[in-house]
């Protein structure tokens, strides 16, 4: 699987509150939480973001709650992977258990800026970033879990081998 | 081959894997998958909604209703009722309820269902107990849960290890509980976020097995992923007459990689008391002056076991409670409570003026059985102390071990064992 898009850059120790606030915590639609998606860190974010961009962050991303709410507001507002230095780690799991991918790489958020094209191929976990042409390697996420993350999350992915 | 440590080990041998090192993202077999009154009816939901028929083995998927039983209210009934009847229906072996039941993280090593060398997953933060018998065992979400309970796997991320290696003589008093919360005190509520921790030195390899559990049981609240020991004599003395499965000893290599290590003298440690709001506010006892406490706890998955009530029961024989202080007493299994009864501890317990509850989960996260008003400041042997975790917003938790809560009790304020006992 591959990703092309523009890149949001955000600061370290974003919580759940601030990717998802807690005062629409009231529906579990995917749809209503991407237009709140990271309204706390930046309140126009839901609406300039587009199909495929990703969010860039630094240290202890999605700490906090364990609201599964974070990822899935992330994931229906078209963003299509999290690269940051380290993310919290019940963030960590819920992401993959709802299907978002993510990837810890120092040398993206070292270097990458607001706007900045990249190029992620899930596969190899090569990461470039097109418009300062520089390339770098995050480690890449196993088989099994990309077959998780393409079934839309963990609970798919069963029902997918239960149906079998 | 590569150095290793039991948690990676025991990590590579779930996943079929000859090693694994920190980072790496693995899908790994589990030998017992848990859940309680809380956690495990969205599991059951969400176990349904997957459509699944059956679960992975009977005999691995054990639940547990300890929290807010025996069923405080409508609502909590209706929660126990969920894990019953899906008890019956998919004839779990166990599964334990009425005079049965006992706090999980107490109940499963007694029984003998979690055994050295396990990889288990409980949906709950305290499963990280089990680090305790030499197993990897660690907490997850009720999602989680559900896809092992169909599945028989999970993904784990592989952990950092950091050591925490002890030397020196235990002082008296000075338990399992007062080593892990001095390093709580130490590295703080997120100082081991991510990582497996793991107790090393003599002073460890001299400890109870009661007492390693209340020290692993306590590595969610520095935010580890899990706690752990290395297997022993005296780790084998206790399985061997449990263990309802084949059990292996796994140890670290004496060159595994470590992200850090920490080295503690016991010789200055003394008992330590967690002050609100933070399992981290750690101080000696000894400087903790003029506290005085309405209700002490002696119980729960940290404290409630038989060596935890021996020891409250020795500081309260021929004493009385203050007469400003509630003392619970809560034995955490149903064999705990009958060893307690047999040897006396009771008669102990009621001369001194405590009441002594059915095993239960009770007040340690304020469900009912002794739940603090507005004001009011209880010293526990639980876990977490946390704003409101007791009760009203307004009360205040103190965390230490049995002896501190006994002295406590009869004292009326925060007190050394010594102040009472010599
Ligand atoms: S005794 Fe307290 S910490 Fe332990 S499982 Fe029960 S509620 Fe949780």
């Amino acid at each position: 699987m591959k990703y092309t898009g523009k890149v949001w850059k955000f600061g370290a120790d974003i919580d759940t509150d601030r990717i998802i606030p807690a005062r629409y915590l009231n529906t579990s639609d995917p749809a209503e939480l991407a237009k709140h998606c990271m309204e706390d860190a930046d309140p126009a974010f839901a609406t300039k973001v587009s199909a495929g961009d990703m969010i860039v962050a630094e240290k202890n991303f999605g700490c906090g709650s364990s609201r599964e709410h974070a990822p899935i507001a992330i994931k229906a507002s078209g963003v299509s992977c999290v690269i940051a230095r380290s993310f919290a780690r019940i963030f960590y799991r819920n992401s993959f258990n709802m299907g978002l991918p993510i990837l810890e790489c120092d040398e993206v958020v070292d270097t990458a800026e607001q706007g900045d094209k990249l190029e992620v191929d899930m596969d190899t976990g090569e990461i470039k970033n097109v418009t300062k042409g520089l390339s770098f390697k995050a480690r890449p996420i196993p088989p099994f879990m990309q077959e998780l993350i393409n079934a839309g999350g963990l609970m798919e992915s069963i029902k997918k081998k239960v149906a079998k | 081959m590569r150095p290793m440590t039991i948690t990676e080990k025991i990590l590579a041998k779930h996943a079929g894997l000859k090693e694994v090192s920190p980072g790496d993202l693995i899908n790994a077999k589990v030998d017992i998958a848990l859940g309680n009154d809380i956690t495990a009816p969205i599991a059951i939901s969400e176990f349904r909604k997957a459509g699944a028929k059956k679960v992975f083995n009977r005999n691995k998927v054990v639940l547990v209703p300890d929290h807010f039983t025996p069923n405080k209210d409508i609502k909590s009934a209706e929660q126990c009722k969920i894990l019953r009847e899906f008890a019956k229906e998919h004839k779990l072996t166990h599964y334990y309820d009425g005079g049965e039941v006992g706090v999980e993280h107490a109940l499963l090593p007694e029984k003998g269902i979690v055994v050295p060398g396990d990889l288990v997953i409980g949906a709950d933060s305290h499963t990280c107990t089990y680090g305790a018998l030499g197993a990897f065992s660690t907490g997850v979400g009720s999602t989680d849960l559900a896809a092992v309970m169909i599945t028989g796997e999970l993904w784990f991320k592989v952990p950092e290890s950091i050591k925490f290696h002890f030397t020196g003589k235990l002082r008296k008093w000075v338990s399992g509980k007062d080593l892990i919360l001095r390093i709580i005190g130490d590295i703080g509520v997120d100082g081991a976020l991510y990582n497996a921790m793991e107790f090393t030195g003599r002073p460890i390899e001299t400890l109870s097995m009661d007492s390693r559990m209340s020290m692993c049981n306590m590595a969610i609240e520095a935010g580890a992923k899990s706690g752990i020991i290395n297997p022993d004599a005296i780790t084998k003395a206790y399985v061997e007459k449990r263990a309802e499965r084949p059990y292996k000893f796994y140890s670290s290599d004496a060159d595994a990689i470590y992200k850090e290590v920490r080295e503690y003298d016991c010789s200055n440690i003394e008992p330590q008391v967690a002050c609100p709001h933070l399992p981290e506010n750690t101080k000696n006892v000894s400087d903790v002056k003029n506290v005085s406490v309405d209700q002490v706890i002696i119980g729960s998955c940290t404290n409630g076991r038989i060596e935890d009530l021996a020891v409250a029961a020795k500081i309260l024989k021929g004493r009385k409670v203050a007469k400003t202080v509630r003392l619970i007493v809560i034995p955490a299994t149903p064999l705990i409570y009958a060893e307690a009864m047999k040897k006396g501890f009771f008669d102990i317990f009621l001369k001194a003026g405590a009441v002594i509850s059915p095993p239960t989960c009770g007040p340690c996260l304020g469900g009912h059985m002794g739940i603090l008003a507005a004001g009011e400041r209880a010293l526990a042997t639980t876990n977490r102390n946390f704003v409101g975790r007791m009760g009203d917003v307004k009360s205040e938790v103190y965390l230490a071990n049995p002896a501190v809560a006994a002295a406590t009790a009869i004292k009326g304020k925060i007190a050394h064992p010594d102040e009472v006992s010599k």
